[in-house]
């Protein structure tokens, strides 16, 4: 039994970690005003340059840089779109992530000529000495490390963006915009921020799914953790501490499917694959309501004009 | 206002007042933005070594070339047609729906059902009755996020997008189980009844009856949203609820509708796309037409028209790189790419909607170049 417990404790924190770590980026961009729909084109970039840059280099950490930055560029094109071009963000989104997603299948196909390796480098769980010997919690120590830094991102965040006038501005930014430009903050260059740091974490998250589980890419690979991980953010109430909770939360779902199907349980694999995506319906509709997001959400920013 | 003076002729750009630019204007607008996707999507394909020009000889041949490429062509836009005029629907009701793709899986499960179980009644009660189960299916499935929406104020955006992962698996576990074929080798359904099959109306190809069903629909899409009260109203919900509110329309009831609409529309594709081609359920019978009908809409300019010629184009895009992909061995999934260019760069034509252009003579030393941000 226990082992049951520790394993599927094991699995939930693995899951939770590509969400989590794209959901926080996702935070950043929710709080300066901008909905970021296009995380799933984020993400797939950074499991798939993820995947290519340990191909070539043999190394997991060239690859989650390359991942970042493969994140980052279709985070640019949501930072054009919406904040100079403004456009209909969710619109914008969808047209990045079909992009994206058909752009890594494509490059999939034209980068790989003889085939896509089998595996490549992965990050190797690190044991933490101590810890991870103890009964039942001890395999949340016996994780990679991209599950650390997402867990360590958690209080960073939380204190960059409440305890530090970087915060306050972005803040104020998603909330004001018009009382944020009028004392001197640049609106648009902090929702740029925003974006860029969207499109690094997402982009690490992305990463975190090819070089933290499988070391292979796959065409489509993300299957919606996108968007899970941004509806994270209002499941989370707008806050890094409430991210943890609902990455751990969707984890944990997936998590389930995987331990129950290993026990033989009888009940049909695709009623725990609709888990995580039932499961985000529900505690949406139960959430949403309690809570107030940014009050400037996917509204572009124009000076002068209210 | 920006004013640049070159020699003695001023060009001055000016944000417009109106947000509403001439037709003139706006299909020069998307004329500009698909030439400018071909040319991103050239450059992709001379960076894998294949000839851009040759890529889309093979692509318009293959789209148009011969009767049966053109039947080819007109069966892949009907599901893209339907499905992007029921977007047409929910989008000018204000309501931004992602899940045509589920509710076409919905749609296609339901006329299965009826299609396989009675499909020995005669074909003019058996083809209606599995069009209307199918109808029914995408109906409710989209109109679930609608009552959450109108209801709760959940975001139908993601509950649109859920609900197709939901639809996706519920069919894998049916054509796994409960409804997989009597031979049991694949998992897949037992075909339809032949009375179930939609006709073909054009010999020799695979073009059926569905291609005049959905040519009926855009005149109906049309109908309803600019010749009927209830399109009135859905129309005001989208340009301002809180207006349309005031002015006694129930706003949350027009919602749930028009989700609805656009979910039976779905619904339909999905019947049809089963009884006129496939005549039999499987995973991934959609190809995602749900995802492609929305570029399909938004580049039809959310008019029936419009939609229906962008849905023909995109059609053609299927059918000319599949041919592309046997010929020159260009993956397929550049279709997705150039879709993606499509959405971004319709989009910013919108942007150079807005502003008007003018060229004014005059003497360059009265005025000195000046910029106004």
């Amino acid at each position: 039994m226990l082992d049951i417990v520790s394993g599927f404790l094991e699995a939930m924190v693995r899951m939770a970690c590509p969400i989590m770590l794209a959901s926080l980026g996702a935070l950043f961009t929710a709080r300066s005003g901008i909905i970021n729909f296009a995380m799933e084109g984020i993400m797939i970039m950074g499991a798939f340059f993820g995947v290519y840059g340990s191909y070539l280099s043999g190394n997991p950490w060239v690859g989650a840089l390359l991942g970042m930055l493969g994140g980052l560029a279709a985070a640019v094109v949501l930072g054009i779109m919406s904040i100079t071009v403004k456009v209909d963000q969710v619109v914008a989104g969808t047209g990045i992530n079909v992009l994206f997603l058909g752009l890594t299948s494509y490059l999939c196909t034209v980068l790989y000529p003889d085939g896509q390796p089998s595996s490549v480098e992965a990050f190797q769980s690190v044991e933490i000495p101590g810890l991870s010997s103890l009964p039942v919690v001890g395999v949340f120590f016996q994780q990679n490390l991209l599950v650390y830094l997402a867990f360590l991102l958690v209080p960073l965040i939380w204190y960059l963006l409440n305890r530090t006038t970087f915060g306050l501005c972005l803040r104020s930014v998603g909330e004001q915009p018009h009382a944020a430009d009028s004392l001197g903050i640049n609106v648009n260059r902090m929702r740029y921020i925003a974006i860029l740091l969207a499109g690094i974490l997402g982009g690490l998250g992305g990463a975190a799914l090819s070089l933290g589980q499988v070391s292979v890419f796959m065409e489509n690979m993300t299957s919606g953790r996108g968007y899970v991980a941004w509806s994270a953010v209002t499941v989370g109430k707008w806050n890094p501490i409430g991210i943890m909770g609902a990455s751990l939360l969707f984890g944990g779902a997936e998590a389930v499917q995987l331990r129950l199907q290993a026990l033989g349980i009888e009940i049909p694999q695709q009623f725990f694959q609709m888990l995580p995506y039932l499961l985000t319906m529900i505690v949406l509709a139960g959430v949403v309501g309690r809570t107030v997001g940014p009050k400037a959400m996917g509204k572009p920013f124009v000076k002068g004009e209210r | 206002m920006i004013c640049m003076n070159f020699g003695g002729t001023q060009v001055r750009v000016e944000r417009k007042k109106r947000t509403e630019s001439p037709l003139f204007q706006k299909v020069l607008g998307i004329g500009i933005a698909l030439l400018l996707v071909i040319l991103v999507t050239g450059i992709i394909i001379a960076l894998s070594g294949k000839s851009p020009i040759a890529a889309f000889q093979c692509m318009i041949k293959g789209a148009f070339g011969t009767k049966n490429s053109v039947a080819e062509t007109l069966i892949k836009a009907v599901p893209l047609l339907l499905s992007g005029l029921g977007l047409t629907i929910c989008y000018r009701t204000g309501l931004t729906s992602v899940g045509s793709e589920g509710q076409i899986i919905m749609g296609g499960l339901m006329a299965t059902i009826v299609g396989v179980n009675l499909g020995g009644l005669p074909a003019p009660v058996v083809i209606p009755m599995a069009m209307i189960a199918g109808i029914l299916g995408g109906g409710i499935w989209a109109g679930i996020a609608g009552l959450l929406k109108a209801k709760l104020g959940v975001s139908e955006v993601i509950n649109t997008i859920m609900l197709n992962y939901v639809a996706t698996y519920l069919v894998a576990y049916l054509v796994d189980g409960p409804i997989q074929e009597a031979a049991g080798h694949y998992p897949q359904s037992d075909l339809l009844g032949k009375n179930a099959w939609l006709p073909i109306i054009l010999p020799g190809t695979r073009m059926h009856l569905g291609v005049i069903l959905a040519a009926v629909s855009v005149v109906l899409v049309y109908m309803l949203l600019w010749k009927l009260p209830l399109g009135y109203q859905m129309r005001a919900v989208g340009n301002n609820p809180i207006a349309a509110k005031t002015n006694g329309i129930n706003v949350a009831r027009n919602m749930v509708l028009a989700m609805f609409l656009s979910g039976a529309f779905a619904g339909l594709a999905g019947s049809v796309e089963i009884m006129g081609i496939h005549h039999r359920l499987m995973n991934g019978f959609s190809s995602s037409y749900g995802f492609d009908s929305m570029a399909v809409a938004l580049l039809g300019g959310l008019h029936p028209v419009g939609v229906t010629i962008a849905a023909i184009f995109f059609g053609a895009l299927r059918t000319g790189a599949n041919t592309m992909q046997r010929t020159l061995q260009v993956p397929v999934s550049l279709v997705n790419v150039i879709q993606g260019l499509v959405i971004l760069f319709v989009l910013m034509q919108a942007l150079l909607s807005r502003f008007t252009i003018r060229i004014i003579q005059r003497n360059a030393k009265e005025k000195g170049a000046k910029q106004h941000a």
